[in-house]
């Protein structure tokens, strides 16, 4: 990985900042007229998802971190690691709990993901937006209410806990946004 | 807006009876500052420099006795870009023959108080403080006799730990830009009696306390450096002393030693009138005035259009 200089840095660009890979979120060039410039950066850190603001020196620079971004068909967690596949070569990443994190509960087999690479192998991985999910465990619905409001929480088979309106039964399929965790509608088949 | 304020700038100056002059905007040499870097331009075989001001010019027409002048137009400053930063901009030069800084500043005051009354009726308030006063207010600190390593230390507590190696004067900006400036009062803010070592081209004077210090001052605007001016140096040796020592930071910091202006000197050692001199950056008042917070709202092709 090369170096980067302040001048090169925009909003994206992967760094590594006390041997920790981050991307910079925002960076601002800051000059006294007649005095040194500097750039006050924000990054977030990819491996604790910290956000962190830092003064450089303009003109400094800064090691890239080795990271990149895949999209990856998710196949199977064996009980000790998750795996995804690259879409064109087959290659194998495994990954591990800690890279996989929260993501594991909308982890749905043959999903595509993406998932990010630190020095070759997975640091993080980021689900879909929606995902559909087969209700596995729910109170029996009540078929007649509808229209009005009222919701009970509802078992997915990623293991995912949805709050759902009260008609869905076990074996529907719900649409859910990975981001909030809220249920979105009935999957149309 | 940027028309209203050219023809409200012109005709403060008319009043007062101060000449517009046009200076080149391309010249053979330009300044040797450390933390100025000037755009080259070729012509045929030979080289030279947008003007990153025109100071020198217009100190080489005091000289000739051309006495109380300003200019209106732009400058060019290399690497400069940002939210308040393009490389080329619009600055007011202004220079006063038999005035000192305080003098400078208030005219400065009704200048921009003027602005803002004539274009969007409203008034800024005005506030004066040293710029030793603002480092013993916020960070208890003295910054004309603190030792470096005191500055460092306040920069590294402060929470910029690489910081610990730097110079005095960068540790200054530092905590000036990140500690002090934000923390300005609003309306418009004036500076005064800056640091010997950022002295730049500005006399310099034992204060009250004994301490070495500059006749240089800042305006600022809500926090954003507006205006830099000067009591002047006149001492044409001194001035070349300054010279050699930027250019003695400026190998050291691994940038290109600059050629000093011959032409300066020589009207510098005929004799440059007593006077103070002020750069206003003309588009930070407009985005002032504009409410705005990005520079490229005020020009009409910033450099990522043009």
């Amino acid at each position: 990985m090369g170096n980067y200089s302040t001048n090169e840095f925009r909003s994206g660009l992967k760094v590594m900042l006390d041997g920790d890979p981050c991307s910079i979120l925002d960076n601002e060039f800051v000059k006294p007229g007649k005095g040194q410039a500097f750039n006050r950066v924000k990054l977030r850190n990819l491996k604790t998802g910290r956000v962190l603001e830092k003064t450089f020196k303009s003109g400094e620079s800064i090691e890239g971190a080795d990271v990149l971004d895949m999209d990856m068909q998710y196949l199977y967690n064996d009980g000790d690691f998750w795996y995804f596949m690259e879409p064109d070569t087959f290659e194998q990443h495994q990954a591990t709990e800690t890279a996989v994190g929260d993501t594991q509960l909308w982890l749905k087999e043959q999903d595509t993901c993406m998932v990010t690479l630190y020095n070759g192998s997975p640091l993080s991985v980021t689900p879909p937006i929606h995902v559909e999910l087969e209700i596995v465990e729910t109170d029996p619905g009540l078929r007649g209410d509808t229209a009005q409001g009222g919701s009970k929480p509802a078992k997915v088979v990623t293991g995912a806990t949805v709050k759902v309106p009260l008609f869905l039964d076990q074996g529907d399929v719900i649409k859910v946004d990975t981001r909030t965790g809220e249920y979105q509608g009935r999957a149309k088949d | 807006m940027r028309a209203e304020l050219f023809a409200y700038l012109r005709t403060f100056f008319a009043e007062q009876s101060v000449l517009e002059v046009d200076p080149p905007c391309l010249a053979a040499t330009t300044v040797t500052d450390l933390n100025i870097e000037s755009i080259k331009a070729q012509m045929g075989g030979a080289s030279g420099y947008l003007q990153t001001s025109p100071e020198f010019f217009m100190k080489r027409m005091l000289a000739s006795g051309l006495g109380d002048i300003y200019y209106l137009g732009k400058a060019f400053r290399d690497a400069e870009q940002g939210s308040r930063h393009n490389p080329e901009f619009t600055l007011l030069e202004w220079y006063r023959v038999d005035y000192d800084e305080y003098q400078l500043m208030a005219e400065i005051e009704s200048l921009v108080c003027g602005a803002f009354s004539r274009l969007i009726n409203s008034t800024p308030r005005v506030t004066r403080t040293s710029y030793g006063d603002c480092f013993e207010k916020s960070l208890q600190l003295d910054p004309h006799t603190a030792s470096l390593e005191a500055l460092q230390a306040t920069a590294v507590n402060q929470g910029y730990k690489d910081w610990a190696n730097e110079t005095r004067a960068n540790c200054l900006d530092l905590l000036f830009s990140e500690i002090i400036e934000p923390s300005l009062p609003k309306g418009l803010v004036f500076i005064y009696d800056y640091p010997a070592c950022q002295a730049a081209l500005a006399q310099t004077y034992q204060d009250e306390k004994g301490r070495l210090v500059s006749r240089r001052f800042e305006a600022f605007l809500d926090s954003v450096e507006l205006a830099n001016g000067y009591f002047e140096l006149r001492d044409a040796q001194q001035q070349n002393q300054r010279f050699n020592e930027d250019n003695r930071l400026r190998t050291r910091a691994k940038k290109p030693a600059m050629a000093t202006d011959k032409h300066l000197d020589r009207a510098m050692q005929v004799g440059l009138p007593s006077c103070s001199g002020v750069a206003l950056g003309v588009d930070r008042l407009l985005m002032q005035l504009c409410g705005v917070s990005s520079i490229n709202e005020v020009l009409a092709f910033p450099w990522e259009r043009c």
